[in-house]
């Protein structure tokens, strides 16, 4: 079948076969590899990016359902080469490491600030306990949303 | 495909440098193995056995070969070389021919142009399978058939135990292991299976090179010994296969085992095709190894005045079906448990067994977190007999340099033991939350499952201990290779792998001060260009790294000092210093020294518990680490708040669950790891004695965080419910009081 959807403000257009997830569509037929593929199950938030707005998990949206829909990633954050200023956040507080997680948590922050652009500890904590990281101990992913949300 | 320089950047050794690759990877440009593209590329898929030990009376792909979009479907018939394959012994089959001996062992392998026509056609092979007994019990695995009737002979001076499924035991006798204390505490301590559970799933892309070589582009710890391992199976000389480093999405000792590697190759080689492929979560739990469980007697006894006479210590460890480095473990869990005291008597035991349980291997800590959770168990139980503080007791038998281990070795070099305690003791404990509270900052958090009525609070202590680098006898090393450019720049080729620990900024920290500049590009991982860096594990990454990159820029100033200028490409191989194993029969020295240096780390964890439902939050951790000498203090807090993560994660939540030896939880809903939620505010000194055997000063520091934290966290949950928990991950029902403990 073929899907039509809005990417990063671009119109892309491609074939894909019924079965396959917007996370699928998005690494493997457009070619952007940005969000990650950690579990495809929905409870790591690797693959998270913004569906018309809302922060959805790519690997539990079908391709086909967001035919027609418009989508952010995290390769549709930065301006060029200025990063965007949650992923200059995360790069100055140390908060990569290995990175799997990271575009998805970078998108989940960015969701955040949106509608809460001073959030507490706890309402980190909160927001972002949908995204697994295995290496960080999260303590520098905490300090790079309080430093985006200071920039 | 990945392979990617990494350019300048600034910093020098001891500065806090933000990470070059942190652009690409917020970015989502960073190439992971998952990543990775090829034109005509196939997808690979492996079919799995569904039981943990059957014999495989006849495998049918017939029906597999002819469904749309299959280039190849293979089995053990296929493999051209050697038929297997291991770290320590080659016990493992590149695909089970008579028998399977663990829940998904690779049995056979599909290519085909759609991932789901793979994993369609991996559905249509037709294997016959006649279920044999499984030894599940690693007490009873040494009464049982062996798993591995043709074992390879041990070698390596490791005393031979005529026992079925022994893998490997280990004792160390010091002193008299009779002598008697004035107390004595004793206790049994159970720990379950964890997993690395690193985000990023085995992956990797295979090409073949058109001539019967292959390149093969992998998220792997160790490049070459990749090498050597996958050339054999192939039936290709070492040159023909070439090991790459794709993008590493986490590691932490699992991904030191072969994965993909010779899977993807072998489908390569023979569609002539580009193969990549990628596990799923559930094939990524299945797929590698895990912590080994343990299971450890013990008995510590002691002077009146609170001094160690002797510690014994009978461990068991479950290797699962294949050897994987189970030997190194067992030997690390003896070497490391008693912890960084000094006792004059003491009698160890370690064995690691096969079962048909899931192969256990290397994972941060390696051995030391499981013995370190029993014998620190066993330190409180002591300090309450004798009615000592812990942390009192703890200084009082602190190993110091000059104090002999158990293994006859003498601690030289730096062994600030009684500093980190004493550092560690001195963070200040925050004060208890006032209730009523937000029910997130309760035990049980969001769902809102109390008021507090039932929460007590529990302060705990602990204090960790191991080894960095190879030990026993192993020849170490790590290459890097220098080339110096007529204006001034520098590329630095070395095959150390980054898996998110952060060598490749250590790297250029060490080349961009021992060369005075800042043009300096770290060049692709790879087999072809260097010799080997050794595996990122043991925490020697940091050390051998920095050894070799100094080595080799100080050769390359020299000879162009010689040469008067031009163009100069040296490589230097760094070793550090000389280990030999340990004598068979009474786990003794037979040189100077069996472990290279040691690193510790000691942390105070406050946790709260739910009495009433067994549920638990860990509020704060404050934590003193042996780091020598800090080369990048941010990556090190970074190292130190993600390793305290691991270990609150096996004290409290990550386990593995068989039945009859197969996973029931492999998937991140049912293996539950922490969370933003389950995290506490980590609060860290660096403890710096500079390592005088090292380059810099500096020790490895990924490794004692996770091997303190689980001890601390279990210690804090007994301050606060007063039951021993003597396994974890603890259970809510031991906290309630519903299971026997
Ligand atoms: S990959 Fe989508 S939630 Fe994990
Ligand atoms: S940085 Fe590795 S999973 Fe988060």
């Amino acid at each position: 079948m073929k899907i039509a959807l809005t990417v990063n403000g671009e119109c892309r257009e491609t074939e894909a076969w019924g079965g396959e997830s917007l996370l699928y569509v998005l690494r493997e037929r457009l070619g952007l590899l940005g969000s990650k593929n950690a579990c495809e199950q929905g409870e790591c938030g690797s693959c998270s990016v913004l569906l018309d707005g809302v922060l959805v998990c790519a690997c539990l949206v079908l391709g086909a359902q967001a035919d027609g829909h418009v989508v952010t990633t995290v390769e549709g954050l930065a301006d060029g080469d200025r990063l965007h200023r949650v992923q200059e956040a995360y790069v100055q507080a140390g908060a990569v490491q290995c990175g799997f997680c990271t575009p998805g948590l970078v998108v989940a922050t960015v969701d955040l600030l949106e509608s809460n652009p001073s959030p507490s500890d706890d309402e980190i904590r909160e927001a972002l306990s949908g995204n697994l990281c295995r290496c960080t101990g999260y303590a520098k992913i905490f300090d790079a949303v309080h430093r985006a949300a200071m920039s | 495909m990945s392979a990617t320089a990494t350019t300048p950047g600034v910093g020098r050794v001891g500065d806090s440098v933000p990470r070059l690759d942190g652009p690409p990877k917020v970015k989502g440009e960073f190439a992971y193995a998952s990543d990775l593209q090829a034109a005509g590329m196939l997808w690979g898929h492996t079919l799995r056995s569904p039981h943990p030990h059957a014999r495989i009376v006849e495998i049918d792909v017939s029906a597999a070969l002819t469904m749309s979009g299959v280039h190849a479907v293979l089995t053990h018939d296929d493999v051209p070389g050697q038929k297997t394959y291991g770290l320590e012994f080659a016990d493992q089959p590149v695909l089970a021919h008579d028998r399977v001996r663990y829940f998904g062992e690779a049995v056979a392998l599909v290519a085909a142009e759609h991932p789901e026509q793979a994993r369609r056609a991996a559905e249509a092979i037709r294997v016959v399978y006649e279920e044999l007994p499984v030894v599940s019990d690693m007490e009873r695995a040494t009464e049982m058939e062996p798993l591995h009737p043709e074992r390879p002979t041990m070698g390596h001076g490791y005393r031979d135990d005529p026992r079925p499924n022994v893998v490997r035991h280990m004792v160390i006798r010091h002193g008299d292991p009779d002598a008697q204390g004035d107390v004595s505490v004793t206790g049994v301590y159970e720990v379950g299976i964890q997993d690395q559970a690193f985000l990023g799933p085995e992956s990797g892309l295979a090409v073949p090179d058109g001539e019967g070589g292959v390149d093969i582009y992998v998220a792997t710890q160790w490049l070459h010994v990749d090498r050597d391992q996958v050339a054999p199976c192939l039936g290709l000389d070492p040159e023909q296969v070439r090991i790459h480093l794709a993008g590493v999405g986490g590691a932490f000792g699992g991904r030191e085992d072969l994965s993909m590697q010779i899977h993807g190759a072998l489908l390569a080689l023979h569609t002539s095709r580009p193969v990549k492929i990628v596990y799923n979560r559930e094939e990524s739990f299945v797929g590698h190894i895990h912590r080994h469980p343990a299971r450890m007697w013990c008995e510590h006894r002691a002077t009146r005045d609170g001094r160690l006479v002797n510690v014994r210590m009978r461990i068991l460890l479950d290797g699962g079906a294949y050897a994987s480095s189970s030997t190194a473990v067992a030997s690390n869990a003896a070497s490391f448990a008693v912890g960084p005291y000094r006792v004059d008597n003491a009698l160890i035991e370690a064995t690691a067994v096969y079962t048909n349980n899931p192969p256990c291997g290397a994972m941060r800590g390696f051995g030391a977190v499981q013995t370190c959770f029993a014998a620190e168990a066993q330190m409180d139980l002591l300090a309450a007999e004798l009615g000592i503080d812990p942390v009192d007791l703890r200084l009082l038998n602190a190993l110091a340099p000059g104090d002999v281990l158990p293994t006859g070795q003498v601690v030289e070099g730096s062994c600030p033991v009684a500093e980190t305690i004493r550092a560690a003791a001195a963070i200040p404990v925050p004060p208890a939350e006032e209730l009523p509270r937000d029910p997130i900052r309760l035990p049980g958090g969001a769902g809102n499952t109390t008021r507090g009525e039932g929460v007590r609070r529990g302060v705990g202590f602990a204090v960790g201990f191991k080894n960095i680098c190879y030990s026993e006898g192993f020849d170490d090393s790590c290459a890097a290779r220098v080339v110096l450019r007529a204006d001034g720049s520098a590329e630095v080729h070395c095959a150390a792998a980054e898996v998110g620990q952060g060598v490749t900024g250590v790297i250029l920290q060490v080349a961009r001060t021992e060369l005075g500049t800042d043009a300096v590009t770290l060049m692709p991982h790879t087999t072809s260009t260097v010799g080997s860096a050794g595996s990122a594990s043991a925490s020697r990454m940091t050390w051998m790294a920095a050894g070799a990159v100094r080595d080799a820029c100080r050769a390359a100033l020299e000879q162009r000092e010689r040469s008067g200028g031009g163009e100069v490409d040296v490589e230097r191989v760094h070793r550090h210093p000389r280990t030999t194993p340990l004598d068979p029969e009474s786990g003794q020295v037979t040189g100077e020294r069996a472990h290279v240096a040691f690193a510790c780390a000691a942390m105070r964890v406050v946790a709260e518990v739910d009495v009433e439902l067994g549920l638990t939050r860990v509020v704060w951790v404050g934590t003193a680490q042996d780091v020598g000498r800090a080369i990048n203090p941010i990556a090190l807090e970074g190292q130190i708040e993600g390793g305290t993560a691991q270990g609150i994660g096996l004290a409290l939540m990550e386990e593995i669950q068989t039945r009859d030896g197969r996973i029931t939880n492999a998937s991140f809903t049912d293996y539950l790891i922490p969370t933003a939620l389950d995290m506490p505010p980590v609060e860290s000194v660096l403890v710096e004695v500079p390592e005088p055997a090292a380059p810099y000063g500096a020790k490895g520091v990924g490794e004692p965080p996770t091997v303190v934290s689980t001890a601390a966290v279990a210690a804090a949950l007994r301050a606060a419910t007063g039951k021993p928990l003597r396994r974890v991950p603890v259970r809510p029902d031991e906290i309630v009081g519903l299971a026997l403990s």
